[in-house]
């Protein structure tokens, strides 16, 4: 039966071609394919990957219209749930959540819950076709209801019940227009209220902008598409706003009239080793290096914006934001190193991510951590010293604690070192908001609903639980929507 | 779009415009400073707030040309605008956070150096409508480069002028006048403030510590946010990695490692070049 049909393999740009590129990696489904693979789902009585998707996407509904061909019909039923399908289809570690969860991957192959999602986002936006690669004839565009042409994905205007009417037009500020701020933004949006986004930067987006390269992200035909469609709901986004800086929380609540305020603004610090060498030229900040090329575009001709891999570049760290990083320098010419001081199995980076890399030539140096970077007599990388590292007894994280192996330094030649080693919430708004609790981390203390220790103020994401995921951020944006909601109705 | 109200050529390479900016003007203090980006494809470029105006909620500017991405920005002409102005960046001059009475016990000398002249303004400006004693020098390398000086004179109890060729005012750096007043002249003054080319910061530093006089200077590293995302602006103070956008801009000066800073400074200096000779040749073309 349905469940024999193999996985439908997705189509890739040759890693050959894709590391001389900014082009996407992964084409998506056509609409054959789709249909294909979305045959392949049980529709189980209880799906575990609903329960498993941080937003509740109602997976195995979605899946049964485009199965049944009917893709606006998906793309309403993703709505429902989640404004940003384009993004999470892309991005989400699905197999740790959806697919990881399918019945089906017990024997076989998970369902491809993210391709399909990506499938129906991208077929809403682009009927005709969205893949280069585009063979199936029966992809043409689908009349919705009104019998118009579905050019953007459904608005879906839902009042679940008890929350507040659509005639409650209270405010509520939303700082950071990230995965968090976007889909609680959103939700209150949808349940009538008055919503203004605060974003700092000069675009919206937040990682999805500045830090997820164009290669597995396009921001123009994709980010800005979903942005379009949260400011469709009837959300302000103002950009360059710094809370804490142009305008405080305490400021928005008494002379703006904000009843109420969400705070998603991610982790945005960039960790350092605090190494001898490491503010010499030509060490960088993941962070430095992938907005350089994300949000400024250093990587086009037509931008301004000065970035410099050279030749040769290393890579510290494992984790997704290491593999964008690796990944960017290739595209921009350099031969990479990822230095990292566990195994190749530890690596938190996600399995699709790392098998990338690989495939496009990012050279791995495992079980090796940097002790120094050494300058040339003009202050400019010449070399990054590192140790061999070995396993020994797990530590907190479970992991096995990397150990160096005494006398076992050498040294990489490079002329650029990149630090991916994770993030932490900048402190800006904990800092200048009265009544605002951060713990040890400098994470801000907030509960399972996302109230924080200051009446009315909200939080959730990245700037609550520290680096982390989309998808983990829109579920905590989603969440905290709920209990904005019931505070304001409440008061 | 955030529209420029008011233009003017302080010299033929430096330019001073008035941004209509309401909220950052509400929020802006002195020491504290601005990014702008001129159009979609410009760079994120850091420049001093030189003064600000809560309500006509404007920002003044003050920007030399010095490469590709500043002249776009002095191409602008008013009834044009910053498709970007983010703000107020950094913490606010270190007296903004004193007490009245520590305040009182304060005597300054600001040494403002070309460009950085204009970030002294709004600092003595707000010194001297509080009481407090403010002398200012304005250092260029020669007189046509002396910028603010009628706009300094009204906000400083003494204002002294030099020019490296001695064109105007005392003929020499702003060191060796520096150490004239203090050392020669016996005035006396409890706290420097230099601002200006991280080489006149390094070596205004290396006098006032001869003449035993505690310096404040401000780091105008390179950025990209502004906001502590990125790190391009750090720098080591006494030994440990700050970074300036969030943690300065302002330091002490005895701390600051300013060879570093300079090397860090000059990063991009190769692609700024090769940018500039882009940049040049479309200007060409398009005449």
């Amino acid at each position: 039966m349905a469940n024999r049909i193999p996985r439908v393999p997705v189509r890739e740009q040759d890693p050959k071609v894709r590391a001389t590129n900014f082009e996407e990696v992964c084409y998506g489904y056509n609409k054959e394919e789709a249909m294909l693979e979305a045959s392949r789902c049980l529709n189980c009585r209880n799906p575990r990957c609903v329960t498993a998707c941080p937003v509740g996407l109602q997976i195995p509904r979605f899946i049964a219209e485009v199965a049944a061909g009917n893709i606006a019909g998906a793309a309403a039923v993703i709505a429902e749930d989640s404004s940003l399908p384009a993004v999470c289809g892309r991005v989400c570690p699905q197999e740790t959540q959806c697919e990881g969860s399918c019945v089906l991957g017990v024997k076989g192959e998970p369902v491809a819950i993210g391709k399909l999602e990506r499938f129906v986002a991208d077929y809403s936006r682009e009927p005709a076709g969205s893949s280069p690669l585009e063979t199936s004839g029966c992809a043409g565009p689908l009349p919705s209801d009104d019998g118009s042409l579905p050019l953007t994905m459904p608005r879906v205007a839902r009042f679940p019940e008890g929350t507040a009417s659509q005639a409650s037009r209270k405010k509520v500020a939303v700082i950071g227009s990230g995965p968090a701020g976007l889909a609680c933004a959103s939700d209150l949006a949808k349940w009538g209220y008055d919503v203004t986004i605060f974003e700092a930067l000069h675009k919206a987006g937040g990682v999805l902008e500045y830090g997820i390269p164009e290669f597995r992200l396009p921001k123009e035909k994709v980010l800005r598409h979903e942005v379009d469609a949260v400011r469709a709901l009837g959300v302000k986004i103002e950009t360059n706003v710094i809370i804490g800086r142009t305008i405080t929380i305490d400021a928005l609540m008494d002379q703006e009239g904000f009843e109420a305020v969400f705070i998603g603004t991610g982790a945005g610090l960039p960790k350092f080793m605090n190494i001898p060498g490491e503010n010499l030229c030509g060490v960088f900040s993941a962070n430095e290096f992938l907005t350089r090329n994300n949000l400024m575009k250093a990587w086009r001709e037509d931008y301004l914006t000065p970035i410099h891999p050279g030749k040769k570049v290393c890579v510290v760290g494992g984790g997704n934001v290491a593999m964008d990083a690796a990944r960017t320098a290739l595209r921009l010419g350099a031969d990479v190193h990822i230095v990292y001081r566990r195994t190749e199995a530890e690596l938190p980076a996600r399995r699709e991510e790392v098998h990338h890399a690989i495939e496009e030539g990012i050279i791995f140096d495992m079980l090796t951590n940097p002790v120094e970077v050494f300058g040339d007599e003009k202050g400019w990388v010449k070399a990054l010293r590192c140790i061999r590292m070995e396993l020994g007894e797990p530590d907190a994280s479970g992991r096995r604690r990397p150990v160096p192996i005494p006398g076992s330094e050498f040294e990489i030649p490079t002329e650029t070192v990149i630090m991916a080693l994770g993030t932490s919430p900048n402190p800006l708004i904990s800092k200048t908001t009265k009544g605002l609790d951060t713990n040890r981390w400098g994470c801000l203390v907030a509960d399972e609903a996302g109230a924080t220790t200051r009446p009315g103020v909200f939080a959730g994401g990245d700037a609550v639980t520290g680096a982390a995921t989309v998808i983990l951020a829109m579920g905590a944006g989603r969440t905290a929507a709920k209990a904005i909601d019931e505070y304001l109705k409440a008061k | 779009m955030y529209q420029i109200l008011k233009k003017e050529m302080l010299t033929p390479t430096i330019c001073r415009m008035e941004v209509k900016a309401p909220r950052l003007a509400a929020a802006a203090q002195p020491g504290q400073f601005l990014i702008v980006r001129a159009d979609e494809q410009g760079e994120r470029i850091p420049l001093t707030i030189s003064d600000f105006d809560a309500e006509a909620g404007t920002v003044t500017i003050v920007t030399q040309e010095v490469g590709a991405s500043s002249a776009d920005i002095i191409a602008l002409e008013p009834g044009e605008g910053f498709s970007d102005v983010v703000g107020p960046l950094g913490l606010p001059s270190e007296f903004m956070e004193m007490g009245p009475e520590q305040l009182s016990s304060m005597r300054y000398i600001f040494i403002a150096g070309g460009v950085g002249t204009a970030p002294v303004y709004p600092q003595a400006k707000w010194l001297h409508a509080h009481g407090i004693p403010v002398d200012v020098i304005i250092g260029a390398k020669t007189k046509d480069l002396l910028i603010y000086k009628e706009e300094m004179a009204a906000v400083c109890d003494n204002l002294f002028l030099c020019t490296d060729d001695g064109s105007e005012g005392f003929h020499g750096m702003v060191t060796a006048l520096l150490e004239k007043l203090v050392a020669t002249d016996g005035r006396q003054y409890t706290q420097a403030v230099a601002i200006g080319p991280m080489i006149m910061m390094k070596f205004t530093t290396l006098t006032a510590k001869k003449l035993g006089l505690p310096i404040t200077v401000s780091l105008n590293t390179l950025m990209v946010d502004g906001t502590g995302m990125c790190g391009a602006c750090r720098v080591s103070v006494g030994g440990k990695t700050r970074f300036a956008c969030v943690e300065g801009p302002e330091f002490d000066g005895y701390q600051v490692d300013f060879d570093e800073a300079m090397r860090r400074q000059g990063q991009y200096k190769a692609e700024e070049a090769e940018a500039n000779e882009k940049h040049k040749c479309k200007i060409g073309r398009g005449k």
